[in-house]
């Protein structure tokens, strides 16, 4: 099943290919990682969604904990969470199809950030299966290009 | 102080006695400053990778962690191998790589590599130093991570600039890293859980690996197995744990282990593993490994515990801790294992460890119980990798902890004589013993020189089968007897004229009466290091032996006839 993991770092070069390099030497499923700053600037938060039955993940977490820079490991796919991903895509527009673009992008609560006359780029913010969802339902479009920046998440507050 | 100044002043607070080393471009300014020092001394090694193995075998034997010195690039990438067999076997070692000045790294400079880069998976964990203010709070995070928890090797990277430059020297008084808490303690409760599952046990077994030696819990160990009167059988790297001349002794455990601590696995109700990790060499097949037992495991790396085999009763935590608290928390009221040891006195009996000796032809084993024999099982014993070594690890009998240097996780060919270099310069008061093959021996044989200049006494005995042994065994077995590229003979040198230009002393023993009379006189030659070549037989085989991925209780007793599998 999916796990999304939360790990606070050490802000320093080579964390993020510490991190991504033991998933590929152990063969654990690495589905996306994003990395940022905190509010502390000496740590950064890692987002990571990665798949595997309780053993793997078990293994996953303990060998996160294991390299010296990470700080705290928090599996919070059991746990109160909000996770969000961001989703820039630019797609074909023609006079046959702006109006349906538009009216979708309203669906999704989408955001137009920039309009030719033959292109228009939009961003959709949602968890992963709502940007997936997106995707699929613009297909049709034309898509020319897109980016997901990865889910990030943080535990709900009290 | 300059960097390199401060390099060395950091070494004296962490009590080194040697560097390994080698220098290049970008150490100048190091090898500037170690020309007047005299506390700390620089062993020159004949190649980088003979620096981190005699670092490891000296860390290995004293406990403490072996200090590597090498330049940036070709010296750098050298060490490679060295690094990842030290972080396979858990070693504590500190290794040191010059690197090119700041402002060219990532250039292709010359003699640059990201050494950084390389060893991030064999390392517990690297550094690059960037200010020189940084270089000895790096340097003491440095040795505490390699000692610390489960050691390893860490790496420091030390560009040649931040070497030049210079501050004051500020030592921290204590090393806090953050992301680095190991569990030393283990839970209290989960150790009664355990005691009482032993109080209980009709058929338990102890399962010991070299955790129990970093640890220093021999002593420990010896008291728990006593007092509660529990068979021990050990790993590779555990031999020595227990004294192999108590009764309780059962030998190495797995693919060339006895086969009684084989049976005993299979039939044990109650698996204690303490420091040792389930590795497949040890378990074979791993839904069939001890499959009536309640297992235990005592661990301080929580990454091991239900990596290979799920077990029911998880204790992270120092092995030494671990067997402090059992022996306390044991109740007075237990099962008595008198039936169990009748019944692993059978399996004894069944397949005793034997060998042939004819008097005009030489085997192996006989070379190594005559050592055995003649050092009373108390030498410190080095191996390199292959028959001889699995042979080591079945007729010497280890009585000490510490005692027994092997490259057990990479399983390096051309680890032996640099690691019994690296373990005789920590061990002065003991024997220390290298069994090498011919083929590992020159993997590493320009260390002869480091041996000769520094008057090592190490006995070099080197196990001549004209073969690479262990795997024309494989091919003997399994492949058709196709001896591909594993025949030795027409191209091995005369190994006496090799050793002698070196200017080792150097032997010969073809029989069992000049192998023992050649052992006698190596054991007393302390003038240096001494090496005897034995001309074994060629077509000798390690047995018993668990094929690759069966069970252990499936052993292979003999050469392949079915009717010897048991
Ligand atoms: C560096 C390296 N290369 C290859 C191997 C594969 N290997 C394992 S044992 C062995 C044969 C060793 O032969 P020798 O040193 O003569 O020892 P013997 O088995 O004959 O005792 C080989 C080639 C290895 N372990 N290490
Ligand atoms: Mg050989």
């Amino acid at each position: 099943m999916k796990h999304l993991i939360s790990v606070l770092v050490e802000n320093k070069f080579g964390t993020l290919n510490r991190v991504a390099s033991m998933f590929s030497a152990r063969g654990f499923n690495l589905e996306s990682i994003s990395i940022g700053e905190t509010e502390d600037p000496e740590i950064s938060r890692m987002t990571i969604v990665t798949r595997g039955d309780d053993q793997i993940v078990s293994q996953v977490l303990k060998q996160l904990n294991r390299l010296i820079d990470t700080i705290k490991v928090t599996d919070l796919t059991r746990q109160p969470h909000v996770e969000r991903e961001l989703l820039l895509m630019t797609m074909k527009l023609s006079k046959a199809t702006q109006h349906e673009i538009f009216e979708l992008i309203n669906v999704f609560k989408g955001k137009v950030v920039d309009i030719k006359q033959k292109s228009i780029t939009i961003e959709v913010i949602g968890s992963p299966d709502k940007i997936n969802t997106t995707i699929d339902i613009f297909r049709p479009y034309g898509i020319r290009e897109l980016a997901r920046s990865g889910a990030v998440a943080i535990h709900r507050g009290e | 102080m300059n960097g390199s100044e401060i390099f060395f002043e950091c070494l004296r607070r962490e009590n080194v006695e040697y560097i390994f080393g080698y220098p290049g471009g970008a150490l100048l300014k190091v090898y500037e400053t170690l020309y007047d020092v005299e506390d700390i001394k620089h062993i020159l090694v004949r190649h980088e990778q003979g620096a981190t193995h005699m670092a490891e075998g000296y860390a290995r034997a004293t406990g403490r962690p072996g200090v590597v010195l090498v330049t940036s690039g070709p010296g750098a990438t050298n060490t490679v191998t060295g690094i990842t067999n030290a972080y396979m076997d858990s070693s504590p070692m500190v290794i040191f790589t010059g690197q090119v000045p700041s402002s060219l790294i990532g250039n292709d400079a010359f003699q640059e590599a990201d050494i950084v880069g390389i060893t991030r998976p064999i390392t517990k964990h690297n550094f690059l130093v960037k200010d020189v203010r940084e270089l000895a709070s790096t340097i003491q995070k440095a040795f505490f991570l390699a000692t610390n928890g489960r050691p390893g090797p860490v790496l420091v990277d030390m560009p040649k600039d931040i070497l030049n430059a210079s501050c004051t020297f500020e030592w921290p008084e204590s090393v806090d890293i953050r992301g680095f808490k190991p569990t030393i303690k283990c839970h209290q409760n989960q150790i009664e859980k355990a005691a009482h599952k032993i109080a209980e046990a009709k058929r338990p077994l102890l399962y010991i690996g070299g955790g129990v030696i970093s640890s220093e819990a021999s002593e420990e160990l010896r008291k728990l197995a006593i007092e509660l009167d529990i068979p021990v059988t050990m790993t590779l790297q555990g031999l020595g744990a227990f004294p192999a001349s108590h009764p309780l002794s059962m030998g190495m455990l797995g693919m060339h282990g006895t086969f009684w601590a084989n049976q005993a696995v299979n039939k044990c109700d109650l698996l204690i593993a303490v420091g040792a990790r389930f590795d497949d060499r040890v378990t074979g097949r791993v839904d069939t490994f001890a499959p009536q037992a309640y297992k235990i495991h005592n661990d301080i790396d929580p990454t091991n515990v239900d990596k290979n085999v799920k077990v029911d009763l998880p204790i992270v935590g120092d092995a030494k801790n671990f067997l402090q608290g059992l022996l306390e928390a044991m109740p007075e009221k237990r099962e008595k294992h008198d039936a169990w040891h009748a019944e692993i006195l059978q399996w004894q009996e069944q397949c005793p460890m034997t060998y042939t000796v004819e008097e005009d032809s030489l085997k192996t084993e006989f070379v190594i119980d005559q050592v055995s024999r003649q050092t009373e099982g108390n030498a410190v014993v080095v191996t390199d990798v292959g028959q001889h070594q699995m042979w080591t690890s079945q007729y010497y009998r280890f009585n000490n902890p510490r005692s027994i240097i092997t490259s057990g996780g990479l399983g390096t060919m051309g680890y032996g004589l640099p690691a019994a270099i690296g373990a005789a310069f920590g061990i002065t008061d003991r024997p220390v013993v290298l069994f090498c093959g011919d083929g590992g021996f020159m993997m590493n044989i320009q260390e002869l020189v480091t041996a000769v200049h520094y008057k090592i006494p190490v006995k070099i005995f080197l196990l001549n089968n004209s073969f690479l042994g262990m795997v024309r065994q494989w091919q003997e077995l399994f492949h058709e007897e196709k001896y591909s590229f594993t025949d030795l003979e027409a191209s091995n040198p005369d190994f006496l004229k090799v050793v002698d230009a070196f200017g080792c002393k150097a032997m010969r023993a073809d029989t069992p009466a000049e192998a023992e009379a050649a052992i006698r006189t190596a054991l007393d030659y302390n003038e240096g290091p001494v090496f005897v070549e034995f001309r074994v037989i060629k077509k000798d085989m390690v047995f018993p032996m668990v094929p690759a991925g069966g069970s252990i209780s499936d052993m292979l007793l003999e050469r392949l006839n079915p009717k010897t599998m048991v």
